[in-house]
């Protein structure tokens, strides 16, 4: 393999070569410092006058001197079923003091789109045993739902929960967990090893780490690693794969790095112009294929920088997942775990999910029902604040006391509580009991009958 | 003819790539690379060519061969469009996948229509029969749908010489003229060119929905623009695809823009086993799908409008009204973006390139109601989902969209957040056909309707209002009759507005249920109203019960006998608040 020691400029994570043969687009570049130590990168632009290279680590130690070696195939990676219960490092080098993967294949990390016409649609319901996910935002199987959080919220915690309960009601199918992390820190990493230790979680599972301290590039690579796996898991070997990504907002601050080391003309708030077909690029390798064993679940954390929804990591990302989980401030600083706040979660494959024969046929209405009162009393709260509680008419005042349940009883559960939607459901309904009867407008009269405590504790 | 030529790679950027010495002109269709990925001239620089390529490019390397086909981008047209699915180039997608497996691979060709099928051909004319450009000659029965062929509207047309009649392959000719063209069941048009019209009409027609807020309140016309812009996980998509669903259009087009893969499996599982209203049959069999999905290649999804457009404006010269929706037209703007900057050219408003606003007012005005060139009419209606960063509708592509589109449906994540679909914001949506349609509203649903229409939003807006004091003061606090209003406005919100696009019945609601439902609510203030004005308290009536069963109404499917009880019991229930003083 040709050697190259025409560097003509480094610009942070960016080396340009001059002179070389034909190079190819995205090829894998390996880059030799003058003492030997070896970098890997990938060719970002090529032309016959000059490539550009974008190194996956830190680019201290790389000059003038350094030899670059362009190794003419994109970047792949060996995979194979040991890799269940290691752990590797953020570019998929073992971390674990275990050997080397030996690779049954090796797979291009780019992931090609899966053809519409081939995906299966996601509705098997995956109970994760927490009430405002399994019951107002449910999650299926080959769903996409990341989790939007902000910085000291316990977002992992909630991640650990559902990674430790989620299960098919009724299915015994070969699952595995794909984790990979973005620029965590050690602590957060301690934390996640720990459970995964606790709960024998490990050896189902495949863990890339990429920490606080690793070079920032190298997280552009390692969900693409995480996927890339997921999908030989899933579609070759008929696993069914829950991938939790974190934290995402770092891959992206890295996507902005390079983009600004390139001089490219930013978006919004100096994000790359094509940071949402970035970002599709990984978040749609999600699903089902028709006629496969296995799919691939998705569950990303992201911190939404100052809590702010609108902000481009986390509504970009909104745009292309099926829904979110929006954990809030307002209810961890009373205290409330999993402090999520329903109103601007969603699932977008919930209806897929649910219903007679999957749940329970009542499971939509007593959602929507349970929203538009906990909407409603919420709001009251704000006017209470101003005209005090008596002013209130009797329905408004037991509205509001249904938006405190609601809080309190709902979604408050204990970190190792695992509810059943059977549970979940009864429990909507316990509370939707204590508002009369002709507020509950969305459920037909015919579930009243039947769910309603009032009429069910009759017929016992 | 522009005869091939040939040229080498220079330079390779994403989706953009550079070649020399190759003779082109603008938006010729190129193969790239040893591979011979599709592409499309974009930009003449000197020697350099500048590509945009459909498909991935990593691997590809300078000094690998261009050639240029001479061709514009362009779409093949004719019977065996309908239930098919393609991606942003028309490669059928169903066909792709015995090609090449369930993932999307590169330098695989497919053509947009089936070659080798045979379809029953039935002539129209004889012999000695004029036809010009646009003339029906004949007709493929496809599925419910009758597919009419057309002699090409860029033909000279003339005298027909012979025409066959039988089963033929698109390719073989069906009939010849007398200026020697030879007439196939299939067209090839370039996408970027709008097909020709003999002339524009006024759109005073609604295209019915279904959906009680859009026919009510905010309806589009045939051969309208809509947009709908709304942050995410405010309903875009349920919305655009109950209108597909829905919408009494023959024909409907639907491209996934840059959207989600499993929306479009959706689409794809459900629509066969929905039932068209009208005809009872399967809604796939009058669909077309274009889905190019977010990861699939971005130039290819830049081209996907224009795909669908074009084959929505073939079935409008078949004299079809067509309805097309795109979802998203951010995420077509956001692809122009990326290739604008990937051409380092100078960016406009928050990096979208300068044209855009030209981009998004020719790919609108490809919509209308028109007489064809045969004389008949036809429409095709654009309804455009936007997607606003952030929600935030003072961005470019919502400002500039806002600027064309002759309706605007408002979503909105606060409703959307309280469940309350279609989370369509009445005080800020608006459409501009009311005065065009009234006519129509006049003659088909009632002579009261457009009276009742103003009447709703008269108090809708009065709420809105009102809700302001609320807030500050709490209800009980306001006038008896305003207490009133604010209950019959809760009323129109939650009974009229509001619709269950996954209850089998509420799913769609005719124009005749639509009114009677208004009836109701409007006999419900009346009365109210008159027994205030009795001295009845305004407490009493707001809580009679008769008028609880009327959301009932929305579920149920023969609803006639009910609503004419309920109406019964609220008059009764009126009568005896005012015995009681």
């Amino acid at each position: 393999m040709k050697e190259y020691r025409t560097i003509n400029k480094i610009a942070g994570p960016l080396v340009f070569v001059e002179k070389t043969e034909p190079v190819g687009y995205e090829e894998l570049v390996n880059i030799v410092q003058s003492d030997g130590t070896v970098k890997r990168g990938q060719v970002l632009d090529t032309s016959d006058e000059i490539v550009v290279v974008q190194v996956f680590e830190s680019t201290a130690g790389i000059g003038r001197d350094s030899g670059v070696r362009f190794t003419g195939e994109t970047i792949k990676m060996p995979v194979s079923k040991d890799m269940l219960g290691r752990i590797l490092s953020g570019s998929g080098k073992p971390k674990d003091g275990g050997p080397e993967i030996v690779a049954e294949k090796r797979l291009d990390i780019g992931g090609a789109a899966i053809n519409p016409y081939a995906r299966q649609s996601p509705e098997d319901f995956i109970q994760t045993g927490i009430s405002t996910i399994d019951a107002t935002n449910t999650l299926v199987r080959g769903q996409k739902l990341p989790i939007f959080s902000g910085s000291g919220l316990p977002h992992n915690e909630i991640a650990l929960q559902i990674a430790r309960q989620a299960k098919v009601p009724g299915s015994t199918e070969e699952f595995a967990v794909v984790f990979a992390a973005m620029g965590i820190t050690k602590e957060e990493e301690n934390q996640f090893m720990a459970d995964f230790e606790r709960t024998g979680a490990l050896e189902h599972a495949v863990v890339f780490l990429n920490l606080a301290d690793d070079p920032a590039v190298e997280r552009i690579i390692t969900p693409r690693l995480a996927l890339t796996t997921a999908e030989y898991l899933a579609f070759e070997l008929g696993y069914h794969v829950l991938v939790i990504l974190t934290d995402m907002t770092n891959y992206c601050e890295a996507l902005r790095q390079i983009g600004a080391a390139r001089e490219e003309v930013p978006g919004r708030r100096g994000y790359p112009g094509y940071m949402y077909t970035d970002l599709a690029s990984l978040y749609e390798r999600a699903g089902l294929i028709k006629g496969e064993k296995g799919s691939v679940t998705q569950l990303s954390i992201l911190t939404m920088p100052g809590d702010d929804i609108t902000h481009p990591i986390p509504d970009l990302s909104g745009y292309i997942t099926e829904g979110q989980i929006v954990v809030n401030r307002d209810l961890h600083r009373k205290g409330i775990y999993p402090p999520i706040n329903v109103l601007p979660s969603l699932s977008r494959l919930m209806n897929a999910g649910i219903g007679e024969g999957k749940t329970r046929e009542d499971h939509k209405k007593v959602s929507d029902q349970m929203y538009a009162g906990y909407a409603e009393g919420n709001d009251l709260r704000g006017l209470v604040a101003i005209v005090g509680k008596d002013a209130l008419s009797e329905r408004d005042q037991l509205l509001l006391e249904f938006a405190d349940h609601f809080e309190n009883r709902f979604v408050r559960q204990g970190h190792d509580e695992d509810r059943s939607i059977e549970e979940s459901l009864d429990l909507g309904w316990e509370l939707l009991a204590t508002l009369p009867e002709e507020l509950l407008v969305r459920i037909d009269r015919d579930l009243i009958r039947k769910f309603h405590p009032k009429y069910r504790s009759k017929e016992a | 003819m522009k005869g091939e030529s040939k040229g080498i790679l220079k330079r390779i950027s994403g989706p953009v790539v550079t070649a020399v010495g190759l003779e082109a002109h603008m938006y010729d269709v190129v193969q790239v690379g040893d591979e011979q990925l599709m592409g499309e001239v974009i930009r003449i620089e000197g020697d350099k060519t500048i590509i945009q390529v459909y498909e991935n490019t990593s691997g590809i390397r300078p000094g690998e061969p261009v050639s240029n086909t001479g061709l514009s981008l362009a779409v093949e047209l004719g019977p065996g469009l309908l239930t098919s699915i393609y991606d942003g180039i028309q490669r059928p997608l169903e066909v792709l996948v015995d090609k090449m497996g369930n993932f999307i691979e590169r330098g695989v060709t497919a053509p947009g229509l089936s070659h080798d099928k045979k379809w029953d051909f039935k002539p129209l004319v004889k012999a000695g029969d004029e036809a010009a450009p646009g003339a029906i000659i004949g007709e493929v029965q496809e599925t419910n749908i009758v597919t009419r062929i057309m002699v090409p509207p860029n033909f000279k047309g003339g005298v027909v010489k012979e025409i066959k009649s039988g089963a033929f392959t698109v390719d073989e000719v069906v009939c010849t003229l007398d200026s020697g063209e030879d007439v196939k069941m299939m067209q090839v048009w370039p996408v970027r060119v709008p097909r020709p019209v003999t002339e524009k009409m006024n759109p005073d027609i609604p295209l019915v929905t279904g959906q009680r807020i859009l026919d009510g309140l905010f309806p589009v016309a045939k051969g309208g623009t809509a947009a709908i812009p709304g942050p995410f996980g405010s309903g875009k998509t349920v919305t655009q695809q109950a209108l597909a669903k829905w919408s009494d259009a023959q024909i409907v087009v639907y491209i996934g823009c840059g959207e989600r893969g499993n929306e479009m499996t959706e689409v794809l599982t459900e629509f066969p086993g929905l039932e068209d209203p009208k005809s009872g049959k399967p809604l796939m069999e009058r669909t077309v799908l274009i889905a190019n999905t977010s990861n699939m290649p971005v130039a290819a999804r830049e081209a996907s409008v224009y795909t669908g457009i074009t084959i929505a404006e073939y079935f409008r010269d078949m004299g079809y009204d067509v309805s097309l929706m795109a979802d998203s037209t951010s995420r077509w703007a956001e692809a122009m973006r990326e290739i604008s900057s990937r051409l380092e050219e100078m960016p406009g408003e928050e990096g979208y390139p300068a044209y855009l606003a030209a981009r998004l007012s020719e790919f609108y005005e490809r919509a209308g109601r028109v007489e064809t060139l045969n004389g008949d009419s036809g429409s095709v209606t654009v309804i455009g989902a936007v997607s606003p960063p952030g929600g935030d509708f003072s961005e470019p592509v919502t400002q500039n969209t806002l600027r064309i589109v002759k309706c605007f449906w408002a979503l909105d994540a606060k409703l959307s957040q309280r469940r309350h679909f279609p989370a369509i914001n009445w005080l800020n949506s608006y459409s501009l056909y009311l005065d065009t349609l009234s006519k129509w509203y006049d003659e088909n649903v009632s002579p009261e309707w457009n009276g009742l229409r103003t009447w709703a939003m008269e108090i809708l807006q009065k709420e809105a209002e009102l809700q302001e004091i609320v807030q500050l003061v709490g209800s009980d606090a306001l006038p008896d009759e305003e207490q009133v209003t604010i209950e019959v406005a809760r009323m129109l919100r939650e009974i009229f507005l509001q619709q269950n696009a996954f209850d089998p019945v509420d799913t769609y609601c005719s124009m005749e249920k639509q009114y009677d439902i208004m009836v109701a609510i409007k006999l419900y203030a009346d009365l109210a109203y008159a027994a205030l004005r009795a001295g009845v308290a305004p407490g009493r009536i707001v809580t009679i019960t008769a008028k609880n069963d009327l959301p009932q109404i929305k579920f149920t499917q023969d609803y006639k006998a009910d609503i004419e009880a309920i109406r019964k019991a609220m008059e009764a229930e009126f009568v005896k608040l005012r015995e009681a003083l």
